[in-house]
């Protein structure tokens, strides 16, 4: 066998076809599910596969393309999956939010607002946002068609009389256009306001699912609540130790055996632009290289 | 001090050096050859060429050389390079009644036209260690006789004359077969998607359902009519011949179950039947599989649907390995920022339950 040689950004251009025709139906119906035919990725389910996929479709060569997990780019499924497209389609990739074209994510949305021209590419591991409350695909597809959303309001509310409140803190469930109930990936629920009204477009890619959903710029997402308990976003209370940010959503490092905590953005480009303008934080170290 | 965000590039790297250097284990070692692992692990390179979906006996083989012989490892690397073949069509369905048997058996019947043949089996061998195969040396050369040319019908095909079993459902012409790895599986899936996605699944998931509709979780009463296996010739209709071509041949294994049915309202008892097809030699997997078609059947024959061997959304979206491995085996990824989201709450909900319940804290303490 001699060394294969594969299409631009790896997928062959009929598949990718039939990707951007769902891709379009999607932003076409925002919120709704469209099942496509999934292929097999040379990387596992469950690491990405459906957002590699809507990425692979929509990457041309003058993209700029950053990937990141937990917030990161170096994280280590992060830096496979810029390699991978650095290898197969040769395109610019970058860790700066502002610079890139496209975005892939992985239960982050980044801190620095998105603008006009931007895309979001979501990994979703389980698109279905009615899932956990009815595990049969041909219940959910109807309740959806009927906007039949009573079961997780019932849910949300035995919650709060529960809790207190709603115990859901990551993939809390949005409510797109007025229309459809959707699963916004695992991101946690700080994050949920920054797809409202965003001028960027975003794309949801569930690969084992086989499911592409999308959210079209400047589309109205609300995040599921009610009158007398609403909606809250979730932050430690505490700032960067390394920028000193008061805004992010932070990551807690245990750095000690006697359990001490630090705190410090989960953005990790977020928290190297606050320091390169001098922002300091409780344990800034003078800056080393960011990139390697 | 804080180190953890950084690094992943060259750990990956390095990571991927020291994964070659444990496949290829002690140095002094000769190093396994394609042939090798193809003629002397035949069956583990039929179980990945079959949930593989792809018949090429040396691909399968470096597949089990390259994945440590992980065979579900394996299957995976033959599913990655498959999806990228382009395709230019669908076969004539095979006529395995014209197999070229060299194992042919049927529990149903004492003989049969055309007879038992037993062939390469572990059916009736003792289970004991053998020493001898640590050292090398070559076993006897096997016993040989005449190739017979008498034809060897199906046993199903027996029993459809007298009408005693239902007749195999016959495709319509100008309707395609499915392929769920080109278009999304639906549900109801229709019974060519289910065998298509029943051939890809997972040997070990069918076993257990398999055992599990005999043990009383959705009993079908099964006989194994016929388990064969030889080699089919596989035919393409080219369209530019005008005719149908000869591609070459595979090795298949085929079990036909035959099952009871009680009859209904408006249709007389009789057999029905339950159909498992395999690459290679894969009598554990065609039998577990002809069980499971047959469970998933029951709707279309009025049987009550209640044990997960009959339920259709649970069998095909459980059953394939490779989805599976990959939704359980992403659990190693990173998740902390969801877990923190869920610290955070927990943190909340304890303060609370504190709050609350002063004296329970006390008498937990």
């Amino acid at each position: 066998m001699t060394e294969a040689t594969y299409n631009f950004a790896y997928l062959d251009e009929q598949t990718k076809r039939m990707i951007r025709r769902a891709i379009l139906k999607a932003i076409a119906i925002p919120g709704y599910q469209v099942p496509f035919a999934s292929r097999e990725m040379p990387m596992p389910y469950g690491w990405g596969t459906g957002g590699v996929q809507v990425t692979a479709s929509i990457l041309g060569p003058d993209d700029t393309l950053k990937v990141i997990d937990q917030g990161s780019d170096d994280t280590t499924n992060a830096i496979s999956i810029r390699k991978f497209f650095a290898k197969t389609a040769g395109v610019a990739t970058t860790t700066s939010t502002p610079d890139a074209s496209v975005i892939q994510t992985r239960h982050r949305i980044p801190e620095t607002p998105l603008h006009e021209g931007q895309v979001l590419v979501y990994q979703v591991p389980i698109p279905e946002p009615l899932r956990y409350l009815e595990p049969r695909e041909t219940e959910t597809r109807r309740m959806h068609a009927l906007a039949e959303y009573g079961l997780m309001h019932v849910k949300l509310y035995e919650d709060i009389a529960k809790f207190g409140h709603i115990a859901t803190a990551y993939a809390y469930p949005v409510k797109v256009a007025g229309r459809y109930v959707m699963d916004p990936s695992p991101t946690p629920k700080f994050d949920n306001p920054k797809m409202d009204n965003c001028p960027a477009l975003q794309l949801f890619g569930a690969g084992r699912e086989k499911r592409i959903y999308a959210i079209p710029p400047y589309t109205q997402v609300v995040s599921l609540d009610f009158e007398d308990h609403p909606f809250t976003r979730y932050r430690q209370d505490g700032c960067c130790a390394l920028c000193g940010a008061d805004d992010s959503y932070l990551d807690e490092i245990v750095t000690d055996n006697a359990g001490t905590r630090m705190f410090v953005c989960s953005d990790t480009d977020y928290c190297e632009g606050r320091r390169a303008e001098g922002h300091t934080g409780s344990e800034t170290t003078p800056m080393e290289s960011a990139h390697a | 001090m804080y180190v953890a965000v950084k690094g992943g590039e060259r750990a990956i790297d390095n990571a991927h050096r020291l994964l070659a250097d444990a496949r290829r284990g002690n140095r002094d070692v000769p190093e396994l050859t394609l042939d090798q692992i193809s003629e002397q692990l035949a069956l583990g390179v039929d179980r990945v060429m079959s949930e593989g979906s792809l018949y090429d006996r040396e691909l399968a083989a470096l597949a089990i050389k390259q994945a440590r012989g992980d065979l579900i490892e394996a299957i995976f690397l033959v599913r990655a390079f498959r999806a990228t073949l382009p395709r230019f069509g669908s076969s004539e369905p095979v006529d395995t009644g014209a197999m070229a048997v060299r194992r042919r058996i049927s529990s149903t019947f004492k003989d049969i036209p055309g007879g038992q043949i037993l062939g390469p089996t572990f059916d009736y061998t003792h289970r004991l260690l053998d020493p001898q195969l640590a050292e090398s040396g070559d076993p006897a050369e096997p016993a040989t006789a005449e190739a017979s040319d008498a034809p060897t019908p199906r046993v199903t095909d027996i029993l459809r004359q007298d009408g005693l079993i239902e007749e195999s459902p016959v495709a319509e012409d100008d309707s395609a077969v499915g392929d769920l790895t080109r278009e999304p599986l639906n549900f109801p899936a229709g019974r060519d998607l289910r065998l298509q996605n029943l051939a890809r699944a997972d040997e070990g998931f069918l076993l257990a359902l398999g055992y599990s509709t005999q043990r009383g979780y959705g009993r079908n009463h099964p006989f194994a009519g016929e388990i064969r296996f030889g080699d089919v010739e596989v035919f393409f209709e080219a369209e530019d011949a005008g005719f149908a071509v000869p591609l070459g041949s595979v090795a298949l294994t085929e079990c036909q179950m035959v099952n009871q049915f009680k009859g209904s309202a408006t249709e007389a008892p009789r057999f029905t039947r339950g159909y498992g097809l395999a690459f290679g030699q894969s009598e554990r997997k065609a039998m577990s599989m002809a069980l499971v078609d047959r469970a998933l059947r029951a709707q279309e024959l009025g049987e009550d649907v209640k044990a997960p061997a009959q339920d259709e959304e649970f069998v095909l979206s459980h059953s394939d390995n490779v989805q599976a491995t990959g939704f359980v085996e992403h659990l190693k990824l990173p998740h902390y920022v969801d877990f923190q989201s869920e610290l955070g709450l927990l943190r909340k909900l304890r303060a609370e339950f504190n709050q609350d319940q002063p004296e329970l804290r006390e008498a937990a303490e």
